[in-house]
């Protein structure tokens, strides 16, 4: 029974759903919109709190994150144009639900980075775990690292950028948008996609169900070198370009026979 | 949802604190599972057989005679030891209900747990010359705690905190899983298995026991009958990617090295971090930060892999 005393005296969370009432630490060193605060003591949502008061309510547009330490959902929710740098590893759901920043993060992520962004850009220099880029509507998520499995799973828009290799089923149900893997990608790429674009340097394992080659066109070049200058990523390589085969568009068909039925 | 840790020190001897580690990575993933948590340690290895069981359960009820049963089967356990020509050096009373024996003994393992095991609601967690599983109740503090595992010094760890989806919360239940009857082999697993009962039923044809409802049970002793047809821990694994259906990573330890796998989706995560003098995984980065404590490279293994350490 030992082990049951104290079950109920949960004091921490990692996934940041107590402290409901925690207050601002301000701890943050100010000069004019840039800010720099340690994150190595604060719990995640005293940091999230401090980059929502920096962002909001001091005017802040550029902030610094020193020792981040991977934990979770930091820099989530952050709906303003502004710049922060997180000087080290985050853990899962980091920069979910953002719209508007620059965002450097110096470390790696883990899983479901970026999740369902609206616009602005994450750069992430080291590796990315799986679901990076899930479900977001746009802006650009670059990683220079390897990713996990499922990348820009049900993508909507924007563009995922990945140097190193990525997973399996990657872009799986996407809908809209663009990918750009210069490694290799694992098996199922493309699984189930109904739209978007899918371009990849190096091997494919496997095609997913109705992925297809694309036909390359000028606005394929066009894409790649931009989004190539922007990030200093150098010379693009060649590319191959996957798209939908529509062969599973039987909605369609479908409804108006059940319609039939009906009346 | 559970989440799962391994960690090896490669520089050979067997002078770390896996014990202290262990609760440091677990009780940082304790939002991943706090129904119960358990490790695998690997102390020195020793020519001494060393056991851990227990004859109860930490919720079981206590009526008036628990503690006289206790004893009663505490005293059997002892005289089926002797009978088997174990010679004992020491009984350690963990808990009111778990004990570490070791003993001198040169027979087969499985008859030690055999008959061990018929003593009523006995259950052997571990059996080897340095593998030493405990598991309880509660979240990793909790249990170290309980356990004394602060000053446990080894050599590997695994470790597995647990958020029950397929079976009951109690300490049979909770990884990680010895590989009954191969001695020093231990698996702790993230996931759900769908074919569960068919490799059950097999692997219960071949004479191995289950002591669980719990679905992972079945990875450590498929490995075990894999081993012992004489598979390399790396061949056995790589057989059971193919052999296993469901959404899986694993971590099967043996006296001297480490393996982790993962299904061929990649459905559950595992961090990665690889050093010269240690090697350490985890569901979550936040883990292996728990123990080191500068800005580290690390990455997610892919779907299908296999990998193996020896310290």
């Amino acid at each position: 029974m030992d082990a049951l005393a104290g079950e109920r005296m949960i004091t921490y969370d990692a996934r940041g759903l107590v402290e409901p009432d925690d207050t601002v630490p301000r701890v943050s060193e100010i000069d004019g919109d840039r800010a720099v605060f340690d994150a190595k003591s604060l719990t995640t949502r005293q940091i999230n709190l401090e980059l929502r008061w920096l962002l909001y309510e001091e005017g802040v547009k550029d902030v610094t994150v020193l020792n981040p330490g991977a934990k979770h959902s930091l820099g989530v929710g952050i709906l303003t144009r502004c710049r922060i740098t997180f000087d080290g590893s985050l853990g899962y759901f980091g920069c979910g639900l953002i719209d508007g920043p620059e965002i450097q993060i110096k470390g790696r992520v883990g899983w479901s980075a970026c999740e369902n962004m609206m616009s602005g850009v994450v750069v992430i220099e080291s590796n990315a775990g799986s679901l990076t880029g899930a479900a977001i509507r746009g802006g650009d998520v670059v990683v220079k690292g390897q990713v996990g499995a499922r990348t820009g799973i049900d993508q909507k828009g924007g563009t995922i950028i990945v140097l190193g290799r990525a997973g399996s089923m990657t872009g799986f149900m996407m809908q809209r948008g663009r990918q750009i893997f210069c490694d290799d990608v694992g098996p199922g790429l493309g699984d189930s996609m109904y739209d978007g674009t899918i371009y990849v340097a190096g091997k494919v394992k496997s095609l997913g169900i109705d992925c297809v080659p694309g036909e390359w066109d000028d606005s394929d070049t066009e894409l790649i070198e931009r989004k190539f200058r922007i990030y200093g990523l150098g010379k693009p390589p060649e590319f191959q370009k996957f798209v939908c085969g529509k062969k599973l568009y039987n909605y369609d068909n479908l409804e108006p026979s059940e319609r039939k039925l009906v009346l | 949802m559970c989440g799962i840790a391994g960690i090896i020190y490669r520089n050979g001897d067997g002078e770390h604190a896996v014990g202290h580690d262990m609760t440091a990575m677990l009780q940082s993933m304790k939002h991943r599972g706090p129904d119960s948590t358990g490790y695998a340690l690997y102390g020195p290895a020793s020519e001494l057989v060393v056991m851990r069981y227990k004859l109860a359960d930490a919720n079981d009820a206590r009526d008036l005679e628990f503690a006289r049963r206790l004893e009663h089967h505490k005293a059997d356990v002892e005289a089926r030891l002797r009978m088997l020509g174990a010679r004992i050096h020491k009984i350690e009373k963990e808990t009111a209900y778990a004990y570490r024996v070791t003993f001198e003994y040169d027979g087969e393992l499985k008859a030690i747990t055999d008959v061990v095991e018929d003593v009523p609601h006995a259950e052997v967690l571990s059996l080897g010359h340095s593998l030493e599983i405990i598991k309880d109740l509660g979240d990793a503090e909790q249990v170290a705690k309980q356990y004394r595992l602060d000053g446990f010094v080894g050599t590997h760890a695994i470790g597995h905190v647990r958020m029950a989806t397929e079976s009951d919360v109690d300490i049979s239940g909770a990884h990680p899983y010895w590989a009954y009857p191969f001695g020093d082999v231990a698996v702790v697993h993230n996931g759900q298995l769908t074919n569960y009962f068919q490799w059950k039923h097999r692997l219960e044809r071949s004479g191995h026991r289950f002591q669980s409802e719990c679905d992972s049970e079945v990875i450590a002793v498929y490995l075990a009958e894999k081993m012992s047809d004489g598979y390399s821990l790396e061949d056995a694994m790589r057989e059971s990617l193919e052999a296993l259906d469901g959404v899986f990573t694993y971590i099967c330890v043996t006296g001297d090295a480490l393996g982790v796998a993962k299904d061929e989706m990649a459905a559950k995560p595992l961090v990665l971090y690889e050093a010269d003098d240690i090697v350490a995984l985890a569901s979550e980065e936040i883990a292996i930060r728990a123990i080191v404590d500068h800005e580290i490279e690390t990455w997610d293994p892919y779907e299908g892999e296999v990998m193996v350490w020896t310290r």
